[in-house]
């Protein structure tokens, strides 16, 4: 039952999305939200099932992009899709690296640190030209995006791209938290000390919670600057950036893979809805009054949400789906 | 849906007025001037943020200028410009947000796109080129985009990056009485840690090798409010000019960290986005006889601002809530910024005929913009923007800048046009343009064969 209803989404987004759609849907809404969707499965990996809190996405994102544009650019005749995964795995032993601390550090000391990959990496990246192939201004463009010889490189495409690349990584995530992997996160998020005495290696699971984390974060980062942006600079993956993806598995839900999606519609959609329908309402009178209501509006939505929903929208959804499965008696309520 | 009572008092009403409409329409049809459509101008504006400041002024004179052109002439040969605005707050991602909403408005789509930031420029470069809408970044942007056969929708107006590094030394060399004087100066330039700032760093090693003067560049992180030991790094090099490359809050900080460390104002040079109002104001007496460079010199004396503030602000439509930003330096700028666009428009009507055109007929009239003294003159801005010339190839047009100084009430403008040695550039931008049309597969195009 479940795993039609997902077939039949990606069915959906994947065959008929792409004929009805326009331009500004897959730029401006469906390519930023993918990406940042799964920056948000990577992120939640490591904060919701391992317990483990970060503010290092956007970093490792950096990573993943800048490393991708230069395997692109170096290694001849790679293909695209190679590209992506080497990039992924660069982010990883970065991650490795950085999420040593956390075998000595936890909960806000540990935070610290992972503000340090933030500022270390994006510090190397504009000191060092090489990252960005000597351009003066230290940016890097998306080379053309064609994978076995179809070309993505329409808005429509990039869409397409981002979607498979998505889809198949949130599978593995699903796969991998209900496997021993996962387990042992959860062991070592809930009591580390517990996890230790029944035989849960601390020190492995932590590593590849990071290692993990980073490759999805990584791999989010080259659709972030490739399918999304094209051309990017290290300045724009700020410590902002690193925020956001936090605030989209707490608002999503944390420990849930699903809750990454809800929490990125939620970042990417809701600030243009309220912008669109502030500017029919003020007009054009000035943008920068409906701007400020818009941002008090978001941060009262955000508040208010989290009181009345502190497990996020994932719960919320959870709950409705079972309220209308009552009503509708002839489905069975899931059991969750 | 109608009952029949109501349809009744309805229908004599509509009588009358289509009696009226027809009568109208036939007794005084000079009246109603021909429809030749709107000019559609998006704006990526910023009106809040750390920048806004900048935006409100820029964007405040682009509308102002189009407001003058609606109301004095009824738009351009009966052509009214539209716009409206969407707030990017100088984020790229809004700005990407805002270009994807506002790129299918307008009929037939919009004449150009203006966003006033580096990062969203760079963003848009292969969006508007391959959407064929013009890019405008005047001031600012990407220099190789100078080389308007491999860019022929990027459009770096009057003053790109690296003209004005060249046109500061060379103001240096006045300064001091010939190039030849450079050789074994001291210069330090402080810039902006962002790509806007880090653009020049080439070009000053080239000039610093060409003319044998020393120099060491340091950066000053964004946003740029702390910079003590730049300072005093500075201050142990003991230069004898300091080239400020700023950007906001970075100006006025600079400023009087220089006092502090005792360096003088007056060999402080700043550059094209350190020369506002709103960069000296807030250093105070620090400022004084701090010395910019401009294009666009701030001012109401100029004959065009005076008819946007008797027919807009006359007629209270004036963009600008503060009046006494009138004529400040981003607000002319926002001024000049419609001029090149109107004038463009103006151009490629004359090979388009006179209605509204799509960005790609638009673009004819950039890639052909000319205004010469002249024409300048006629449009009431002799002294606020030098001539420009933009061709195929060339899409800066000018690369000329006044000097001014501070005296700590206003600008006092201290030269006339100072050329940048845009010859010693030219090979460099189109090695970098090149090198970018490679990477991306772009076959430049045939600036000899365009007319």
């Amino acid at each position: 039952m479940r795993f039609w209803l997902v077939a039949a989404l990606l069915a959906v987004a994947l065959l008929v999305v792409p004929r009805v759609g326009n331009t500004y849907l897959f730029d401006a809404i469906l390519t930023p939200f993918l990406a940042l969707s799964l920056a948000g499965v990577g992120l939640n990996l490591l904060t919701g099932y391992a317990g483990q809190i970060s503010v290092g996405s956007a970093a490792f994102m950096a990573i993943g992009a800048f490393a991708a544009y230069n395997f692109n650019l170096r290694v001849p005749h790679l293909p695209l899709l190679a590209s992506f995964a080497l990039a992924g795995l660069t982010a990883a032993a970065v991650g490795i690296v950085f999420g040593l601390p956390s075998l000595r550090l936890k909960g806000f000391y540990l935070l610290v640190s992972t503000l340090a990959a933030q500022y270390f990496v994006q510090w190397a990246l504009t000191n060092f030209h090489w990252f960005a192939n000597d351009d003066p201004s230290g940016v890097i463009t998306a080379p053309q995006l064609a994978v076995a010889g179809i070309d993505f490189s329409s808005s429509a495409g990039r869409y397409v791209l981002s979607l498979a690349v998505v889809a198949t990584l949130t599978f593995v995530a699903l796969r991998l938290v209900h496997s021993q992997t996962g387990r042992n996160w959860m062991a070592v998020r809930d009591k580390d000390l517990a996890a230790a005495v029944i035989g849960v290696p601390i020190f492995r699971s932590k590593l590849l919670a990071f290692a993990i984390s980073s490759f999805y974060c990584g791999v989010a980062g080259v659709l972030w600057a490739f399918a999304y942006l094209r051309t990017v600079e290290s300045d724009g993956f700020t410590l902002d950036l690193s925020f956001r993806i936090l605030f989209i598995i707490i608002i999503g839900g944390l420990a849930s893979v699903r809750g990454a999606f809800f929490g990125a519609a939620f970042i990417v959609v809701l600030p243009l809805l309220l912008s669109r329908i502030g500017a029919s309402f003020f007009g054009t009178t000035d943008s920068g009054i409906a701007e400020l209501v818009e941002m008090i509006l978001i941060g009262v939505l955000i508040i208010a949400f989290l009181i009345a929903e502190p497990a996020g929208l994932v719960s919320l959804w959870d709950r409705g789906r079972r309220r209308l499965a009552r009503l509708l008696s002839f489905v069975p309520a899931p059991q969750s | 849906m109608f009952s029949s009572s109501y349809k009744g008092r309805l229908m004599p009403v509509l009588l009358a007025s289509a009696a009226l409409a027809l009568g109208g329409a036939i007794a005084l049809p000079s009246f109603a001037a021909p429809d030749r459509g709107q000019e559609y101008f998006p704006l990526q504006s910023y009106r809040v943020g750390p920048y806004a400041a900048g935006g409100t002024g820029f964007f405040g004179g682009f509308i102002d200028y189009m407001n003058l052109i609606n109301m004095r002439d009824g738009g351009v040969n009966g052509v009214k410009l539209t716009w409206n605005e969407c707030e990017t707050e100088y984020e790229v991602e809004r700005g990407v947000e805002c270009y994807e909403r506002m790129k299918t408005q307008g009929n037939p789509g919009p004449a150009a796109m203006n966003p006033l930031s580096v990062g969203i420029a760079y963003a848009l470069l292969d969006r508007s080129t391959s959407d064929k809408i013009p890019l405008i970044t005047i001031n600012h942007g990407r220099t190789d985009t100078t080389d308007g056969a491999v860019f022929p929708y990027i459009f770096p107006l009057l003053l790109n990056p690296w003209s004005e590094a060249s046109a500061m030394v060379n103001y240096v060399a006045q300064r001091d009485g010939g190039l030849d004087k450079l050789r074994g100066r001291k210069i330090v330039v402080l810039y902006h840690g962002s790509p806007y700032g880090r653009e020049t760093i080439p070009i000053f090693a080239l000039l610093s090798q060409k003319y044998g003067f020393e120099v060491t560049e340091i950066e000053v992180p964004h946003p740029g409010n702390q910079q003590q030991s730049q300072w005093l790094q500075i201050q142990r090099i003991a230069p004898e000019f300091v080239i400020l490359r700023g950007w906001g809050v970075m100006n006025p900080v600079a400023l009087k960290t220089a006092q502090q460390v005792g360096f003088p104002a007056d060999h402080i040079i700043g550059n094209i986005w350190s020369n506002s109002e709103e960069d000296v104001r807030p250093a105070g007496a620090a400022a004084v006889g701090y010395i910019a460079l401009t294009d666009h010199p701030s001012g109401t004396e100029f004959p065009v601002v005076q008819e946007i503030i008797k027919t807009v602000y006359g007629a209270n439509k004036g963009n600008l809530d503060d009046k006494s930003r009138i004529g400040s330096g981003y607000h002319t700028l926002g001024i000049i910024n419609g001029i090149l666009n109107v004038e463009a428009l103006r151009i490629a009507q004359q090979h388009f005929g006179d209605k509204a055109l799509s960005g790609e007929q638009v673009q004819w009239g950039f890639d052909h913009l000319d205004l010469d003294d002249k024409r300048i003159a006629e449009l009431g801005a002799t002294g606020l923007l030098p001539p420009i010339h933009v061709t195929c190839a060339d899409h800066e047009g000018a690369g000329a800048v006044k000097f001014q100084q501070w005296d700590g009430q206003r600008w006092v403008t201290k030269t006339g046009w100072i050329q940048a040695d845009r010859k010693l550039l030219r090979p460099l931008i189109e090695a970098s343009a090149n090198k970018y049309a490679a990477e991306h597969h772009i076959t430049p195009r045939n600036c000899a064969k365009t007319s």
